[in-house]
């Protein structure tokens, strides 16, 4: 046991803390300017701050351009504030010519924004040690001058609308996945074994195969050219194709589809081991057929009914690429943004922020599942 | 169950859920089975009714530098990934089964979590991780990495498998004069074979089929075919990629057929040593 354990600190452990570690630890913009930083840590934050800041700052620019590593820092404060990139670009270029005057003065002539309290304020919360930056920017918040938290302006906000439409898209396909897959599961159920079998054989066939290959018959399936507009335009049926693709009827139809297997199974079998005696004694006592269903053989199917919506819903709010290959721009869940900013803007904070939102909804449920229905009762295939 | 005192209503009931389960199988299993004959096809559209039978697009497959490394890289991974999961997942059950320690419960969760942490976080702290060390754009970083994604699915099936082990055996077989290490070859191992093995086809499909880590982490020279499939389907999608989802298909089908083989197997040593422990 031992060494599986030491194996997955070294790559599941170790790795995902790391990662998340980078949400509030940020040494970026400390270590590319370090002289205004320690000058910073002193200010109180209420005046502008001391000359010996500004001159520190100049230092730093300098140093940084130097080193090629100002638009680093650059990038990190226009993050928190747009136009700060050039903002620092324009006073790098500046500094690198002839400056006369006191570096307050310097400074105030090359941009008016360095008498800004919080132009040095934003400098100052992205040098701190500790930043809860990112956090709060996963939840469209920042925070302004005087350090109190308040809300992205509108335009910039995007998280909360990605958080609410990813869990929006997990419940819809949740809900979907359990008004047909509880019919389903009720009536493989009262079938005799032999029939049974070849029924749960066709509910697995799609949950062994390839993840992908489901994706490509569904873009096969709905596509411009695809089948099914062929046949909808060659029956008459439309005169012009639909668009089924690259929206989100696509992304719900393509992830009922993978996911519907998870809730079938769990709910077939609670419901085997339901004897269908407790039925007769229900109508053998006068209730009607669907009272009885609704009063003594749905309550006892509930235990399958959590396993399956939790599975379902859990493994649905990290999805990816069902609706990156499916799905338009406006249907992306976090998945894709975590991913999007880990390697393609290589925003580390931001993509361990919306990390940290992912992974707790998920480690939550999964808690819960254990609870319902314990976790060492977990069954494959 | 039924008898001659079904009203019409419920016979309409019956009726109509046997047509919805129909329905709901059939958009299960028709998109699946619809790319097949595509991938036979002698023209070039993805649709129906196909102008002839060829098999151009498998030609196309087999010859293509896109497709053909893909396979070769996904075999490489898949199998080297699957022996590390099954040995240390196997040895981890076996631990987890014999000892009733404190925080056993924990550590169950511990290691049945990479199945339910979604993968996307996985792979972006793999990516953070193995950047300083060079395993990215390498083979290493990539067989770690499914490595971890399929260890649950041997524990788990491991540890099912042991759950129906009857410890008495050991008791017996040490009786006998067998030593502990002979008493696990002898007895334990063929016994939680099937589970063992099992498990193993689990993590093999687990890492067949894992297509954001080899995103993120794998270089240009390691591309798995569910990474090529993806950036096909992103692409210009062509028929060579129904061909490629058609054998896909088929290696499902194996998969499935071996666990289920395993599964029989299981039950059949099962009643065998409990039919032993009788006489």
């Amino acid at each position: 046991m031992l060494p599986l354990f030491l194996f997955l600190l070294a790559t599941f452990i170790v790795p995902i803390g790391a990662m998340l570690g980078r949400a509030f630890f940020d040494r970026e913009v400390a270590e590319i300017l370090p002289r205004v930083t320690s000058e910073l840590a002193l200010w109180d934050g209420r005046a502008l701050p001391p000359d010996a800041a500004y001159s520190a700052l100049i230092e730093d620019v300098r140093a940084a351009r130097e080193a090629g590593t100002l638009a680093s820092a650059a990038t990190r404060l226009n993050y928190d504030v747009a136009g700060f990139r050039t903002l620092l670009f324009a006073t790098g270029r500046r500094l690198g010519g002839e400056v006369a005057g006191s570096p307050r003065e310097i400074l105030g002539a090359i941009d008016p924004k360095w008498n800004d309290l919080e132009t040095w304020a934003v400098i100052r919360r992205a040098a701190a040690p500790v930043t809860d930056f990112y956090l709060l920017a996963a939840l469209d918040l920042r925070r302004d001058a005087n350090g109190s938290i308040t809300a992205t302006p509108p335009e910039q906000a995007v998280f909360r609308n990605v958080l609410g439409r990813t869990l929006w898209i997990s419940g819809i396909v949740t809900l979907v996945c359990l008004l047909l897959g509880y019919p389903v599961a009720y009536f493989i159920a009262r079938q005799p074994p032999g029939r049974a079998a070849v029924l749960l054989f066709l509910v697995l066939l799609p949950f062994w195969t390839s993840l992908l290959v489901r994706t490509v018959a569904w873009v096969v399936l709905l596509q411009r050219e695809g089948i099914l507009n062929n046949l909808f335009l060659s029956l008459g049926l439309v005169n012009e194709p639909v668009r089924m693709i690259f929206n989100r009827f696509a992304v719900y139809v393509a992830m009922v589809h993978v996911l519907l297997p998870f809730m079938v199974l769990p709910v077939y079998a609670v419901m085997k081991g339901i004897s269908p005696s407790h039925l007769r004694a229900a109508s053998s006592l006068g209730a009607a057929p669907f009272t009885a269903f609704r009063r003594v053989y749905v309550p006892q199917t509930l235990p399958g009914v959590g396993a399956g919506c939790l599975m379902v819903f859990i493994q649905a709010l990290g999805y990816y690429i069902t609706p990156a290959l499916v799905g338009g721009a406006d249907d992306q869940m976090i998945s894709y943004f975590i991913a999007f900013y880990a390697s393609k803007t290589v925003n580390w904070g931001m993509a361990a922020a919306l990390s940290i939102m992912l992974l707790a909804a998920t480690l939550a449920l999964y808690a819960v599942y254990d609870r319902m229905v314990g976790i060492d009762k977990m069954r494959l295939g | 169950m039924r008898d001659g005192t079904d009203t019409l209503g419920q016979r309409f009931a019956a009726g109509g859920l046997a047509v919805l389960t129909a329905l709901v199988l059939a958009f299960l299993v028709a998109p699946i089975l619809i790319v097949i004959p595509l991938s036979f096809s002698s023209g070039s559209f993805l649709y129906y009714p196909l102008p002839g039978l060829s098999l151009r697009w498998y030609h196309d497959f087999f010859t293509s530098t896109f497709w053909l490394p893909s396979v070769w890289n996904s075999l490489i991974v898949g199998t080297s990934a699957t022996v590390l999961a099954t040995a240390l997942g196997t040895l981890a059950a076996l631990g987890m089964w014999r000892a009733r320690f404190p925080g056993r419960r924990l550590i169950l969760a511990l290691v049945i979590a990479p199945m339910v942490v979604p993968v996307v976080i996985i792979a972006v702290g793999v990516y953070f991780a193995f950047a300083p060390l060079g395993l990215n754009d390498g083979y290493a970083g990539l067989i770690l990495a499914h490595t971890t994604l399929g260890v649950p699915f041997v524990v788990v099936t491991v540890l099912a498998t042991l759950s129906g082990f009857d410890r008495t055996l050991l008791r017996a077989a040490a009786s006998l004069g067998a030593r502990p290490l002979t008493a696990f070859r002898r007895v334990t191992l063929p016994l939680i074979l099937p589970g063992v093995a099992s498990g193993a086809v689990f993590a093999f499909a687990a890492s067949f089929d894992e297509v954001v880590v080899a995103l993120l982490i794998a270089g240009p020279g390691q591309r798995t075919l569910p990474r090529q499939m993806f950036a096909g389907i992103n692409d210009n999608i062509s028929l060579t990629i129904t061909a490629a989802a058609t054998m896909l298909i088929a290696i499902s089908l194996l998969l499935m057929v071996a666990v289920e083989a395993l599964r029989r197997r299981s039950e059949r040593l099962r009643r065998a040593a409990a039919h032993v422990r009788v006489l």
